[in-house]
């Protein structure tokens, strides 16, 4: 820690007692104190500096430039807008993370428009606006785009609401734009033309994002645009640019970070083919590779020469087998991040076993999710695999349709800094495959072994053992995803009770009830979420809930045709701001 | 609806039942409109192609879903005491049945968690069977596995461009001129599908043929006496039980996804356009099943 922080800290405490608190010449002068505290980036940080004292209250909120809100309904545009006078970049979350898999109706909320409305009155020089599981019109987008003069920076990911001609207005209006980010939202695509409203003097971009969007855009419009912005650095385009314009591209921008290709499938002459490779091998500072669409063993070659850089390579779009995995790893010593489909089976996870020693994160999704032949995708034996060969391993999500205990438990011994252990056996309920018992000694493992685990997801056959494990040893443990698991309310209480640093709790289709909802009481203020949705939660125990607890907000939605008095789907989450005044009709607000 | 419809058709076509009653009790696999209602189909299974039923039997009787227990996949049952209450949240088009699934469920239930507690769970809501909620849902759904919602979780994102790439994928295997036409096949009711390769074929008969044989496993399975399936000694019986079950008819998905009827076009013509196969549950082929009969009718 900062000696001369720790000094400040003393003194502060000190003066605090002491009658002459407010005498400010006893400490440092409120200047020195906010020079040094700008410094503080981590809003984590920042949180606990604000709570030692009122000078440091104060002096933390003049300089804090950087605005996180992990739930907008936490808390609401006037007390941020009292509170902080001096914020240049804002992130915002909205809905439950439940909302990605349909879980949630349309309509539900996590609209940022009166957000916007503040931020254009009290922070007329934002600069950046990263927004997740928000719901923004275009409207919004054009008032975002009108609003503020110096605006820089458009994130959004996992959004819905507006359109591409949203877009239009961002690309039209912003003159000093340098990122924009569109990834994985609900947007309606009315075409590619948004692009070829970037005016002809635009040269700030250095981070474009539209992957995620089908139509067309001007290829003409985006060549130019890339050789304007020399300091472009992430470029990622959608399945309509072809590959040699991809070539044609890359030779205006052999500075590029981060690319995503476009589609990775054509006809080329070897002229092409030539062409294309030089291309690739002349992106020297590639680290970040991503879309292939449609890629084939014909054209992946031309990226051997890029490989040996990368240390992120996200495959999960390409229906690769196993062979043609392995060679491109085998060009890849580097990688740190791999992505891929389970089309790459069992075999090609162990050539990445083998080829990537530095590898840390994994992420293996499936192909067909709904398809039942269990002789495609992957299964433990390469989850082994891979650990056996990449020690280094702290991140995973894997989707299989088969595990065993003993299989989790060799891959937790060989890689025990695990962080984020997301494992998902797809058909709801399996258990381990050979013993056939449940998955409760796997998940237990995972726990007793990885100390420094945060993120857990469980799935497959699940008893109240795995979550007296959980409770007993996940002692670092923020977020828990739980689906068809544990068998009865004394699952949900020993996670409730015993991991202290939990944040996040979302629970789908588990016979956790009454009993276990109230046991949290307490433990709610002291996380962001609670999400339990097809649990045996009846509207009695929420009113009572949210009775108890005015700081709780304890919203419940109910499904089509049921009894009244189930709660069918339950968020609870604290906040500051009181309930919320723009529920829609089927959010009941108790 | 169904059973005016076949039962004016049996009042018309009793000369047709009386030469076909031995095919009665035959079990096969037979298409609109084909000879194979001829033809003597030895152990096969007829699921389709029965228009005519038993007196005092509905034309489509429905399959007893609960009796389907999945040879492959584990019996989720095992875990689950009780009668269900919860069941997964479904929307597009199923509605969870929630009360009903429940009763349904005091069959299969046994309470077996393997665990130190030998206990019975005293949860009074447990999980519903998730291969229940399968069947439940394939009957409605053209998918052949029921989907839970949002399950697997896969971003829509993902998914819908996963898709996309797999139907392609799918078009260029056929187009591949390595003279293979490799198709799913989809049965409604069971627990997981199969592939074949038309071109292997050389009519609606021999596909006919090749279909019962596949698929026989599964109504063995669903009509057996009392439910318990795999039971070999039961085969005999089972055959014959059949009568009593409901009707299918055979389905494809052609290239501009739409679902049609087997046996229209020309075979080549067929094969070319096949994307994969369904065979459906005659009380769903509502709009189908009744050309069935009339070609039935009017190749008699």
């Amino acid at each position: 820690m900062d000696p001369k922080l720790k000094k400040t800290k003393d003194s502060s405490s000190n003066s605090a007692n002491s009658p002459d608190s407010t005498h400010s010449s006893f400490l440092f002068p409120d200047e020195v104190l906010e020079r040094v505290l700008s410094l503080l980036h981590s809003h984590k940080d920042r949180s606990s500096v604000s709570l030692v004292c009122k000078d440091w209250y104060n002096a933390e909120r003049w300089t804090r430039t950087k605005l996180f809100i992990g739930n907008c309904y936490s808390v609401s545009p006037e007390i941020v807008a009292r509170r902080f006078p001096r914020i240049k970049s804002v992130t915002l979350k909205g809905k439950p993370r439940f909302s990605d898999f349909n879980l949630v109706p349309q309509y539900w909320g996590a609209d940022v428009h009166s957000w916007l409305v503040m931020f254009a009155k009290v922070y007329p020089f934002l600069e950046e606006l990263r927004l997740k599981r928000m719901t923004l019109s275009d409207e919004s987008l054009k008032f975002l785009a009108t609003s503020f003069p110096g605006f820089k920076a458009l994130s959004l990911l996992s959004c819905d609401g507006f359109s591409t001609d949203g877009l239009k207005a961002i690309a039209t209006h912003c003159k000093n734009l340098t990122e924009l980010d569109i990834q994985e939202n609900g947007i309606d695509d009315f075409g590619g033309g948004w692009l070829s409203c970037f005016s002809e003097n635009c040269s700030s971009l250095e981070v474009l994002n539209f992957a995620s969007l089908s139509s067309d855009v001007s290829f003409d419009a985006l060549e130019k645009l890339v050789r304007r912005c020399k300091s472009l650095r992430i470029l990622k385009v959608n399945k309509s640019i072809s590959l040699d314009q991809l070539q044609q591209l890359l030779v205006q921008a052999p500075q590029l970070i981060e690319l995503g290709t476009g589609s990775f499938q054509q006809e080329l002459t070897p002229r092409q083919y030539e062409d294309l490779e030089t291309a690739f091998s002349n992106c020297k500072n590639l680290q970040t590779l991503s879309g292939l669409w449609e890629a084939t063993s014909l054209h992946l070659p031309v990226l051997y020469a890029a490989c040996a850089s990368l240390t992120f390579l996200n495959l999960s779009y390409a229906t690769l087998r196993s062979d043609e995995l392995a060679k491109l790893v085998a060009h890849s010593p580097n990688l740190r991040r791999l992505w891929v489909l389970d089309t790459v089976e069992d075999k090609g996870l162990e050539t990445v076993g083998s080829s990537c020693p530095l590898l840390e994160e994994l992420r293996v999704y499936p192909a067909d999710p709904f398809e039942l032949d269990l002789h495609h995708g992957v299964t433990e034996a390469g989850f082994l695999a891979v650990s056996h060969g990449c020690r280094k391993l702290h991140y995973v999500l894997y989707f299989c349709r088969q595990m065993t205990n003993a299989a989790v438990a060799t891959i937790v011994q060989n890689c025990p800094d695990f962080t984020h252990f997301r494992l998902c056996i797809m058909n709801p309920g399996e258990p381990d495959y050979l013993t056939n018992e449940p998955m409760d000694e796997a998940f237990g493992a995972v726990v007793k072994t990885c100390t420094n685990l945060q993120r857990l997801a469980v799935s497959g056959l699940l008893t109240d053992l795995t979550f007296e494990y959980i409770g007993r040893y996940a002692k670092n443990l923020e977020t828990l995803s739980v689906a068809f698991a544990g068998s009865s309310d004394r699952g949900m209480q020993c996670v409730l009770q015993g991991c202290p640093k939990l944040r996040k709790l979302e629970i789908r289709d588990s016979p956790f009830g009454n009993a276990a909802l109230l046991s949290g009481v307490e433990k709610y203020e002291t996380m962001r979420s609670l999400w339990m949705s097809a649990c045996n939660v009846t509207m009695s125990a929420c009113r009572l809930l949210a009775k108890d607890m005015p700081r709780l907000n304890v919203e419940v939605m109910r499904d089509e045709g049921s009894d009244d008095r189930q709660a069918d789907k339950v968020y609870v989450y604290r906040s500051v701001a009181g309930p919320r005044r723009d529920a829609p009709p089927f959010v009941l607000t108790l | 609806m169904e059973n005016s419809s076949s039962s004016s058709i049996v009042s018309t076509e009793s000369e047709k039942n009386s030469v076909l009653n031995l095919k009665e009790t035959e079990l096969r696999l037979g298409l609109p409109g084909s000879d194979f209602l001829e033809k003597k189909a030895g152990t096969g299974i007829s699921l389709f192609g029965k228009d005519l039923k038993d007196e005092g039997n509905n034309g489509f009787s429905q399959i007893p879903l609960k009796n389907l227990v999945s040879g492959a996949k584990r019996v989720f049952s095992d875990a689950i005491d009780g009668s269900g209450k919860w069941g997964f949240s479904m929307k597009g088009g199923s509605e969870v049945d929630l009360g009903n699934g429940g009763s349904e469920n005091n069959n299969t239930l046994q309470s077996c968690l393997a665990g130190p507690s030998g206990k019975e769970i005293g949860n009074p809501n447990p999980a519903k069977p998730v291969e229940d909620k399968k069947n439940e849902n394939n009957s409605t759904a053209p998918a052949s596995k029921a989907q839970v919602v949002g399950w697997p979780p896969i971003r829509s994102f993902r998914k819908n461009t996963l898709a996309t790439n797999l139907s392609k994928n799918n078009v260029v295997e056929g187009k591949s001129g390595l003279g293979c036409v490799y198709v799913k096949v989809s049965m409604d009711g069971a627990p997981y599908l199969r592939k074949i390769d038309l071109k292997t074929y050389c009519s609606y008969a021999e596909l006919s043929s090749a279909l019962e044989k596949m698929f026989s496993c599964f109504t063995i399975g669903q009509y057996a006496p009392h439910g318990l399936p795999g039971q070999e000694h039961l085969r005999e019986n089972c055959l014959k039980d059949l009568l009593h079950g409901s009707e299918y008819v055979l389905t494809y998905e052609d290239k501009d996804s739409d679902w049609m009827l087997v046996g229209d076009v020309p075979w080549e013509m067929f094969t070319d356009s096949c994307k994969r196969l369904r065979i459906m549950k005659g009380s769903d082929a509502t709009g189908l099943a009744p050309r069935a009969m009339q070609k039935c009718k009017s190749q008699s």
